[in-house]
């Protein structure tokens, strides 16, 4: 439940008053808020826990992380249902 | 982290397994604190490689496990109720009730959704509004931030059809209940790594000082495993009872403020019912009284539901590391991950899940896979 995976930011946007991301993790592309993380840039990697970045990590740590969760089948959070409101982007789920 | 080969390595695993046996020199028990440890550590078999006088046993750390029977039975409640559309973390779901699960009550027609975020519920609320969208808020320190926000923006977007059932707890004040206890048996910790993140560990220090207990702040990963086990064993060895911290790639002793700030001026700090254990004094939070409107136990009329948990289960027990899944004569007969009868089976963070999933509720016999009976894996 605490489980916290590691992503890179690929773009930022705001979103009501909050500053959120697109965050990609391995094949899948999905949303994270950064309020928490402000001085986070596109580029950087982020530990995301239900949809929050809660803090920065480096390329090389979030790569091998990722790698040892694939391994240990605990990606299943990234697999919900993603929400969309009427006229949002269907650019989530999978990287081309 | 740079030498990524080295640190994955069977190399560094063995280094620092051999240093565990080079330096025990007598028998320690420490509790990893965190369900997604145990997880790793009983996927892994971790606790197979340690010296045998070194005995991992398992924690509370499982927000899942530890949410009351009561409320779950409330949040079914809420559920079941036509104008509503109740959101969850997916782990919630297959929870039993009194009555069933939230699948059941789906399958019944309830509008039960899973979500990814909290914030989600903003989104479904600005779609149906003229529907009540339920948010189960479990979670520990790590997870209060996400909730807090999904509150703190419903009110600033003024949307009147959000509401949180709140069931968050904490962890400190649940290591403090471990070792008051008579029977306890805990020497050391492995401290919960994105807790830490979120809060820092400036307040596990007067805990270790107060009980003279290490805690090694860990991650959870096998090698942060074995590398926290190895701080703590070398701290007990030596005599000393500090905190320290092995995730210093992720965390410092701060934590993240802008997150601590955002749950503080949100939530505060409550007694909180914990299933298996029962109530600790302020180990949870409770909505601010200015976020009332938000309180989906004030909004929703459900009456104080009493409830039983089944006389054979052991699993407050097992959470406070006095006994392990195989002392309990219904692990893996009357009781499985598709039948959990409390709260280490009901989620696949709890100890007693973790051993069913991995096998370890079955022996080798006559060339044959069978059950184990209680106590025979002590």
């Amino acid at each position: 439940m605490c489980l916290a995976i590691p992503g890179k930011v690929l773009s930022d946007y705001e979103q009501g008053s909050m500053r959120m991301a697109k965050v990609q993790f391995g094949g899948i592309v999905r949303e994270a808020c950064l309020e928490y993380v402000p001085e986070t840039k596109v580029g950087d990697y982020v530990l995301v826990h239900v949809g929050f970045a809660i803090s920065r990590v480096d390329e090389e740590e979030a790569q091998r992380t990722y790698q040892l969760l694939e391994e240990m089948d605990q990606l299943t959070e990234l697999e919900a249902p993603v929400v969309r409101e009427m006229g949002e982007r269907d650019d989530e789920e999978k990287v081309p | 982290m740079k030498y990524l080969d080295e640190y994955r390595s069977e190399e560094v695993t063995k280094k620092l397994v051999d240093e565990l046996h080079r330096i025990q020199t007598r028998p320690w028990v420490i509790m990893e604190v965190c369900g997604g440890q145990t997880h790793s550590i009983v996927k892994h078999g971790i606790d197979y490689l340690l010296p045998k006088g070194v005995e991992l046993v398992h924690g509370p750390g499982c927000p899942v496990c530890v949410t009351p029977l009561d409320m779950i039975d409330k949040a079914h409640a809420i559920a079941r109720q036509s104008n509503v559309i109740f959101c969850s973390f997916g782990d919630m779901l297959r929870v039993p009730g009194s009555e069933g699960d939230l699948f059941t009550i789906k399958s019944q027609g309830g509008d039960v959704r899973v979500v990814y975020s909290p914030l989600d519920c903003l989104k479904i609320a600005r779609a149906n509004p003229d529907r009540q969208v339920v948010f189960f808020a479990i979670g520990f320190e790590t997870t209060a931030p996400a909730n807090a926000m999904l509150v703190w923006q419903a009110r600033e977007s003024q949307l009147k059809n959000v509401s949180v059932l709140v069931s968050h707890v904490l962890v400190p004040p649940a290591l403090e209940a471990i070792l008051q206890s008579p029977e306890n048996r805990v020497q050391g910790f492995l401290g919960p790594g994105h807790v830490c993140a979120v809060m820092g560990y400036s307040e596990y220090e007067p805990i270790s000082a107060k009980y003279r207990v290490p805690i090694v702040v860990s991650g959870f990963e096998p090698i942060d495993i074995i590398q926290g086990t190895l701080m703590t064993i070398r701290q007990l060895e030596s005599g000393r009872a500090e905190v320290e911290n092995q995730y210093s790639r992720v965390l410092n002793r701060e934590g993240n403020q802008a997150a601590q700030k955002l749950v503080s001026s949100v939530f505060e700090v409550s007694d909180r019912n914990w299933r298996g254990v029962g109530t600790i004094p302020k180990s949870g939070y409770r909505l601010r009284s200015e976020f009332a409107a938000y309180d989906a136990e004030k909004l929703f009329d459900v009456q104080r539901i009493d409830t039983r948990e089944p006389e054979i289960c052991i699993s407050g027990a097992i959470l406070r590391g006095i006994k392990k899944p195989h002392d309990c004569p219904a692990f893996g007969s009357a009781c499985d991950p598709q039948h959990p009868l409390g709260a280490t089976m009901v989620s696949a963070e709890g100890a007693c899940a973790a051993y069913y999933t991995y096998g370890r509720h079955l022996k080798q016999e006559d060339g044959c896979l069978v059950s184990i009976s209680p106590g025979d894996a002590a």
